[in-house]
């Protein structure tokens, strides 16, 4: 039994498409809305980030329950970070009661990153224990303390995989500990080094582990090669090949050189053994998923 | 051992006013071994104080003294009575407990108390232990998560994590990083495998200030109870 449309897609054994939207800083609901206008039928699902990079934005649940108004299905993501037990027990029963269905657990980027680098973090769980917690809600239907949830929440629990973050064997380790812990779908870190992904996909495969969870590989279109440069040099965790960086400082159009290597990134993914769908994450970009997921014909 | 960091003599000055005896109290235990709080240390406040109040015209009357470990009222005796300003160059406890034993003084912080840790070559001082009250470090090659990990992670390492540094900082090792390195050279990867459930953080500051009854060495009842094996 399905609870959500992304959950049906993938367990049917359709290729998924999710996409990024980044919820606003401040009240515009407008802005989201439009943007979630603009995005509909361009992805099975979309992730609603929870105050990501540690600035503050519009709420997940929020935004989440905004995108269904407009007839989006959200994949509500909820840190680790902000939120203690009683919190986000709390929050995952009020969101299922709202109709979310998704939700994607993740420890969060720490708040150094961000616009409150004086905060004090959380971290009462970390993003397995996290899963714990929300399966023994849905499945047990009892709260973390045995209490019994006489309507518990519906819910289709994800989790996220860096394959590019070290020590890189234990990456495949982990995310098997992650399905363990509940996960039923993952989504990568943006894959621009396919080779080392590729590895860890066929480590994930060895272990059968793609028979176990829906692994939904992230891509990143990129506009500039200043953008990738920087993603290889700030971003922590991410790998990014120089001939990456080269083809786009190379090319004549580079906003267009980088659609296309998206979009073959994507197609090359599809054919990748163990890989059941794409994530894009377009960031301050998002209009352009359309064009993606039509030029890389994976347009649901 | 304790850790601490001296505090900016400007800082320190203005907590003075007011004053007209103070007292700069060293203590020989972890801010002498960390060098910011020992005999010396408290000598050259001490002097630094001393000219302020001379250039300023504040009208102190200054002095120091080093005990053995400020944490522990009997080698406090030397200050029994004191009224003036304790500036302390010992941790938190030592500050606190000085205060408890002079409850007519004014102790105020002279250092920082950052964490419980261990010298790194000279000079360089790096948390070891987070005092959470559960020890894990049977599961984790003895390196704490709690302490060593930016976001205390227990099924660690985070997607931040790459080539063995924290994402918080390049100077920073990932402390998941060391833990599965460190099993994986002992053969014990296995560990790994399950998960570790949400924890009791009661053991740690969450349960409220922590009082803890050793039986054993305690006089009267608990130490009745616990030799009548209660």
């Amino acid at each position: 039994m399905s609870v959500s449309r992304l959950q049906e897609v993938l367990d049917s054994g359709r290729f998924a498409v999710t996409a990024e939207i980044g919820p606003p800083r401040s009240c515009e609901t407008e802005r989201l809305r439009e943007t979630a206008r603009a995005l509909k039928g361009s992805a099975h699902a979309f992730n609603l980030t929870d105050n990501q990079a540690a600035n503050v934005r519009m709420s997940s649940i929020a935004s989440s329950v905004i995108c269904l108004q407009e007839g989006l299905e959200p994949v509500m993501q909820m840190t680790c970070r902000d939120r203690n037990r009683i919190a986000i027990q709390s929050d995952v029963i009020g969101a299922s009661a709202l109709g979310i269905r998704n939700v994607l657990c993740i420890s969060g980027d720490h708040q150094m990153f961000g616009d409150h680098p004086q905060a004090k973090n959380v971290y009462d769980l970390d993003s397995i224990q996290e899963l714990m917690v929300l399966r023994r809600m849905r499945d047990d239907g009892t709260n973390w303390s045995g209490e019994a949830l006489p309507q518990p929440p519906q819910l289709y629990l994800g989790a996220a995989a860096n394959p590019f973050a070290d020590p890189f064997e234990f990456r495949v380790t982990r995310l098997a500990k992650k399905i363990d812990a509940g996960a039923q779908f993952v989504q990568t870190q943006c894959v621009l080094d396919i080779e080392r992904f590729k590895r860890f996909m066929r480590l994930a495969v060895e272990k059968g582990l793609h028979e176990r969870v829906h692994i939904i590989a992230g891509v990143i279109p990129m506009r500039s090669h200043k953008a990738a440069l920087f993603m290889k040099n700030k971003v922590a965790g991410m790998s990014v090949p120089d001939s990456v960086v080269e083809r786009l400082r190379r090319a004549s159009d580079p906003r267009e050189e980088g659609i296309r290597l998206c979009v073959e990134t994507m197609q090359d993914l599809g054919s990748i053994r163990g890989v059941h769908g794409v994530h894009i994450t377009a960031i301050a970009w998002e209009d352009i998923i359309p064009r993606l997921v039509t030029e890389a014909g994976i347009r649901p | 051992m304790i850790i601490a960091e001296k505090k900016p003599l400007p800082e320190v000055l203005g907590m003075l006013e007011g004053s007209s005896e103070v007292l700069v109290l060293g203590c020989r235990s972890c801010t002498a071994i960390c060098l910011v709080g020992g005999e010396r240390e408290a000598m050259e406040t001490c002097e630094a104080l001393a000219l302020h109040s001379e250039i300023k015209d504040k009208g102190w009357k200054v002095r120091s003294l080093t005990v053995e470990r400020a944490c522990e009222r009997e080698f406090l005796t030397p200050l029994n009575g004191f009224k003036g300003t304790v500036v302390s160059m010992a941790c938190g406890v030592g500050a606190q407990v000085v205060q408890e034993h002079c409850p007519d003084a004014r102790v105020v912080p002279g250092v920082n108390t950052s964490n419980m840790g261990a010298p790194e070559g000279t000079g360089t001082f790096v948390e070891r232990c987070a005092g959470c009250g559960d020890c894990i470090l049977h599961l984790t090659a003895g390196i704490c998560p709690i302490a060593r990990c930016a976001k205390s992670l227990l099924n660690g390492p985070c997607g931040g994590s790459q080539n063995g540094r924290c994402e918080v900082s390049p100077d920073t090792p990932c402390a998941w990083d060391q833990i599965v390195k460190a099993l994986e050279r002992q053969g014990r990867l296995d560990l790994l495998d399950a998960n570790i459930p949400p924890r009791d953080w009661r053991p740690s500051r969450n349960g409220g200030p922590r009082r803890i009854v050793n039986a054993e060495a305690s006089p009267g009842d608990a130490q009745r109870r616990w030799r009548e094996g209660e």
